[in-house]
């Protein structure tokens, strides 16, 4: 123990003035901290024009346009010879109940004295929805009772009229618009005043199925929403077991050797794999080899579940690499077998990784659109499926997949819903993202 | 273990459920310019109909007829949209896989529009005009020389003096077919240029397709809404669109003519409209009977009440087919069709 420590040269100068030296370490750290700063604010502000457009877009598809007026379910129309027999019923098609809303539409706006001049009944007609007249049949259908009754109806507006009430449509580009007219905009101007017209929540985008390019007013997302669901019970199904026990036989059981590396870089390897090669995979052999159907839910899980595999793979054995050896010796020490060790200590330690590891993985299957291009997720599906399991092979769409397929329709109304869904999307990434997050702040321990 | 449980029963349930099921409902594929038409009728159909909704997808309209010739079952589609005839190559295909009866139903016309930004200048094009224009090679003073032409003014001192940049369907999309053959084909020969070709050695003057490759032309992979797009991000440029699309967006967009005739439903029902083209979809004879609800929903498809000139298809934009009639009765009578000539 010498004091042989040869000190520094003593600095000349004093603590009190920073010398060159000092000055320019302290600049280049200033410059380092507003680089990160720089770069947060563009990452921020990239995050900001994203949502505004987002949300300036999709908003208003939370939003729809209705009217609301009696609408007399005329005996003699739906009902020609009084049995009330179903049969008989469903032979009226939509184009006689189309026909019984603009009559009780015309009464309306007779009653109310509204003149618009050069109005045409046809411009009156296409102030209604078609979808208007398919909901008032199947009601019909469903309570035949209801025939002969006056009943007060809240039908959907035609997507024009829809897009004036939203700032869409103007009278200018009515003009120029053959879809609409300046007539059917004026008597909207007079309906609104005198509340027949107005808007209200839009529980239809969350709960109906899509329409065709004539109805953009009755698109929703009823069947997207259940198809990404089935599809995200089939990938946790599948993939938690699986995933979860190939970490632990690898983390916990398997024997280091060069099988075991070769399957620890493949695993690696698969995580990066572009998601679309998935789907061809997932076309070849669900698809043309197993048979199973195009356009089903099981189909899309099956290979959202490839996907999300090995992301649950890697989080779960990291969060059982985190569990500290001392758990296991202990364990092993007062007798347990090895699978006792890992199955009443180190998986409910490593648990919340995991499940947070689960979470992330679903959350990015939900969003994946590529590989579902592939296996007819992008068709255009009206019926909802049944209820799991049967339902599960029923043709769907999923979240994604509908953006794309909105983007791609011609009538502007559908700039609107795409940008709705993707709110939609959004709120559901958000919540999973949330949960996970929250899990782990719950659960997590340090050692 | 409990994992390992699970795994196995759920494996077990899905394999159980899947082989309960026998599919119910109408399954199409093909022609993106088509799908809009066939989710019309779909939605229609599906509502007034006990059957399901018909499961309508896009892909392209080559794509689609593959998918009807892979074989004849429940995991095969039941209909091709097409817009465009089946190809000899499609039929060969098909009887390879034992898919040997298709009925070719022609549901009405489609047309093809020029469009630009509504707030620019008004054209009237000739397929003259666009051959001069977007060709690799033109006719000037009686030689064929490299396209140098740099607004429509050089073209044709009709038109404004507007720098050329026109946004074409790409080579994978039915509608390029369409503008190759009536426009760019029909251009060229109306300027000479392929009988220079052939006088140059070019015997079925193939060069008339060569497209110049400085730019002026821009081919659109996507859809009609990247169309659009790129036209309101470029206004001096000027579009290709179907008619139905250009109806839906008659507030942004102005239309040319073409050989001085504006193009409507009622020029294209007429012939005189040039740049229009059949609607095809191809339906597989086997599965009629199997699939419920096949004959009625192309019955449908056809019927006055969906196809003719006052229906909704008319209404979208689709010319109705002034044969239809006979469409009908074919469809009626289950008449596979004839080998192609």
């Amino acid at each position: 123990m010498t004091d042989a420590v040869a000190h520094p040269t003593p600095h000349s100068g004093s603590l009190l003035r920073q010398d060159e030296r000092t000055r320019r370490r302290n600049n280049a750290e200033r410059r380092f901290r507003l680089y990160g700063q720089v770069a947060i604010g563009i990452a921020i502000m990239a995050l900001v024009i994203l949502l505004t457009s987002v949300l300036g877009n999709g908003l208003s598809a939370f939003r729809q346009t209705f009217i609301s007026m009696p609408v007399t379910l005329d005996a003699a129309v739906l009902d020609k010879k009084g049995n009330r027999d179903p049969a008989d019923l469903k032979k009226v098609t939509t184009i006689g109940y189309s026909k019984l809303l603009v009559n009780s539409l015309t009464q309306v706006i007779e009653e109310e004295g509204i003149v618009v001049e050069g109005l045409a009944s046809s411009d009156i007609k296409d102030m209604i929805s078609d979808e208007a007249a398919a909901q008032v049949r199947d009601r019909v259908l469903g309570n035949p009772d209801l025939i002969g009754q006056t009943v007060d109806l809240k039908v959907l507006a035609n997507g024009r009229i829809d897009g004036y009430l939203k700032g869409r449509v103007s009278m200018e580009s009515a003009e120029r618009d053959s879809n609409v007219s300046v007539n059917q905009l004026r008597l909207t101007e007079s309906l609104v005043e005198r509340g027949i017209i107005g808007k209200s929540f839009n529980w239809g985008f969350l709960t109906a199925a899509d329409a065709s390019e004539l109805r953009p007013e009755a698109a929703g997302l009823g069947v997207a929403i259940l198809g990404s669901a089935y599809m995200m019970i089939v990938v946790l199904v599948l993939s938690l077991p699986i995933g979860v026990a190939a970490s632990i036989y690898l983390e916990e059981f398997a024997p280091k050797n060069r099988w075991t590396d070769l399957i620890e870089v493949n695993i690696s390897n698969l995580a990066a794999v572009p998601s679309i090669v998935f789907g061809i995979l997932g076309l070849a052999i669900f698809i043309n080899f197993a048979g199973l159907p195009q356009s089903a839910p099981i189909v899309g899980g099956l290979v959202l579940t490839l996907m999300t595999l090995p992301t649950i793979i890697i989080t779960t054995r990291a969060a059982i690499k985190a569990v500290p050896p001392s758990i296991r010796d202990a364990a092993l020490g007062i007798g347990a077998s090895k699978m006792q060790t890992v199955f009443h200590h180190v998986l409910p330690l490593a648990m919340p990784g995991i499940l947070t590891g689960a979470i992330i993985g679903l959350a990015q299957a939900l969003g994946e659109t590529a590989p579902l291009l592939l296996i007819g997720m992008v068709a255009f599906v009206r019926d909802f499926p049944a209820a799991p399991p049967e339902g599960l092979f029923d043709p769907a769409a999923a979240l994604p997949v509908q953006v794309y397929n909105w983007t791609q329709r011609a009538d502007p109304a559908f700039v609107e819903r795409a940008s709705g869904a993707i709110i939609v999307l959004l709120v559901f990434l958000l919540v999973m993202n949330t949960a996970a997050i929250l899990l782990r702040r719950r659960f997590e321990r340090r050692w | 273990m409990k994992a390992a449980k699970i795994t196995v029963s759920a494996l077990a349930l899905v394999a159980a459920a899947g082989a309960a099921e026998a599919r119910d409902q109408i399954q199409i594929a093909g022609s993106s310019t088509v799908l809009p038409y066939a989710t019309i009728v779909a939605e229609a159909f599906g509502e007034n109909f006990d059957f399901p909704t018909p499961v309508v997808e896009g892909g392209g309209s080559g794509a689609g007829r593959k998918k009807l010739c892979e074989g004849v079952g429940e995991n095969t589609i039941d209909i091709a949209n097409s817009s465009s005839r089946i190809k000899q190559s499609d039929i060969d295909l098909c009887a390879s896989n034992g898919v040997n009866e298709i009925m070719e139903v022609r549901i009405g016309y489609d047309g093809i529009v020029f469009a630009s930004d509504l707030n620019g200048a008004e054209f009237a094009f000739t397929p003259a005009d666009w051959y001069n224009a977007l060709a690799a090679k033109v006719v000037k003073d009686g030689v064929l020389v490299d396209n140098t032409n740099k607004t429509w003014a050089d073209v044709n001192g009709d038109l404004p003096a507007q720098d050329i940049l026109a946004f074409i369907p790409g080579t994978k999309h039915g509608t390029r077919e369409v503008f190759d053959v009536k426009v760019l084909e029909a251009g060229c020969e109306a300027t000479g240029a392929a009988e220079a070709m052939k006088a140059a050695g070019d015997e079925k003057a193939e060069g008339c397709l060569a497209l110049r490759t400085d730019g002026v032309s821009v081919d659109i992979d996507g859809d009609y809404t990247e169309t659009l797009a790129r036209i309101d991000a470029n206004k001096n440029a000027i579009g290709v669109f179907g008619l139905s699309f250009y109806q839906n967006n008659t507030d942004k967009l102005r239309v040319a003519t073409m050989d001085g005739i504006v193009p409507s439903t009622e020029t294209i029902a007429s012939g005189d409209y040039p740049v229009s083209r059949p609607l095809f979809f191809y339906v597989k004879k086997a599965h009629l009977g199997v699939i419920p609800g096949l004959q009625e929903y192309i019955d449908f498809f056809v019927s006055d009440d969906m196809a003719g000139p006052d229906g909704p298809l008319a209404a979208y934009g689709l010319v109705s087919d002034p044969e239809l009639a006979k469409t009908q009765e074919m469809v009626a009578s289950g008449t596979p069709m004839a080998p192609l000539n």
